[in-house]
């Protein structure tokens, strides 16, 4: 049980290095590590089709989409925009200040603590695509026309508007 | 497997609530303090993952698959999410030559 704090320390770590990093490429490479600590949370909880998902979409797709644009743009060190001092203080103190009312309401609300397992290996992939094929068939078709949707609009607005002016 | 198991068991879901909360805060953080469409964008994704994790987390202590296929629709809309803010991101920097939040003021009142 050891192991859950050692890669929650190292997922506050990375996130806290991302967020504070100055060069944007470096931002995206911590991002990168903290959402392998993620999956390993997953594999931890048992739910391997998650931590696969989780390992192609967002550390596969999404990263290096981020990765594109940042290289596409050219940005690097220098044009970075930076807050001034004041604003950065009063945003990490509201941050506290929203992490502290979670707390005080998690201190509040009565958490049922032991592990009750029934079906411990729910998270496989046979058993959730069971339950994705047949309790959640149409809202899986529906995502499936949001993503086509996605696309074509993404390819939409980054075009170059050739026939303007 | 079993051993995977009995892993988690010794873990209070407490601990899974004050730790997706911890990194939540820490994407709240970095929506307020950055002004790099991009990162800020990237905080977004911080916040996403957090409560993914926090309903893989419930999903496994109550035995309830229904939470897991939940995340993997949240991970389907956050890939068309990025897709599409940042096909904006790249019109609004072409648009102004920067990725500085401030400088997309127009709106504001």
């Amino acid at each position: 049980m050891s192991i859950f704090y050692f890669v929650a320390f190292l997922s506050i770590f990375f996130a806290l290095m991302t967020i504070f990093t100055k060069n944007p490429v470096h931002s995206v490479l911590y991002l990168v590590i903290t959402f392998f600590t993620f999956t390993v949370h997953y594999i931890l909880l048992n739910a391997q089709f998650l931590a696969v998902v989780n390992f192609i979409v967002y550390m596969g797709a999404i990263m290096v989409l981020f990765l594109f644009v940042l290289m596409l743009l050219n940005l690097n060190k220098d044009t970075e925009p930076m807050k001034s001092t004041i604003v950065k203080i009063m945003g990490t103190v509201a941050g506290m200040c929203l992490l502290v009312t979670f707390l005080g309401a998690f201190r509040v609300i009565e958490v049922n603590n032991e592990a009750i397992t029934p079906h411990a290996n729910i998270g496989l992939v046979k058993n959730l695509g069971q339950v994705l094929f047949k309790d959640f068939l149409l809202p899986f078709e529906l995502s499936s026309i949001l993503l086509l949707t996605a696309m074509v609009g993404a390819v939409l607005l980054a075009k170059k508007d050739t026939n303007k002016a | 497997m079993g051993t995977i198991v009995e892993q988690i068991q010794g873990i209070p879901l407490n601990h899974y609530l004050i730790f997706c909360s911890v990194i939540f805060a820490i994407g709240v953080i970095g929506v307020l303090i950055r002004r790099n469409v991009i990162i800020i964008m990237m905080s977004i994704e911080l916040m996403l993952n957090s409560v993914n994790l926090l309903l893989a987390a419930f999903s496994a202590y109550h035995g309830d698959a229904s939470g897991q296929v939940f995340v993997f629709f949240i991970m389907a809309l956050a890939a068309a999410e990025v897709a599409v803010g940042l096909a904006i991101v790249i019109m609004v920097y072409r648009n102004t030559k920067s990725i500085d939040i401030d400088s997309l003021n127009k709106l504001r009142w």
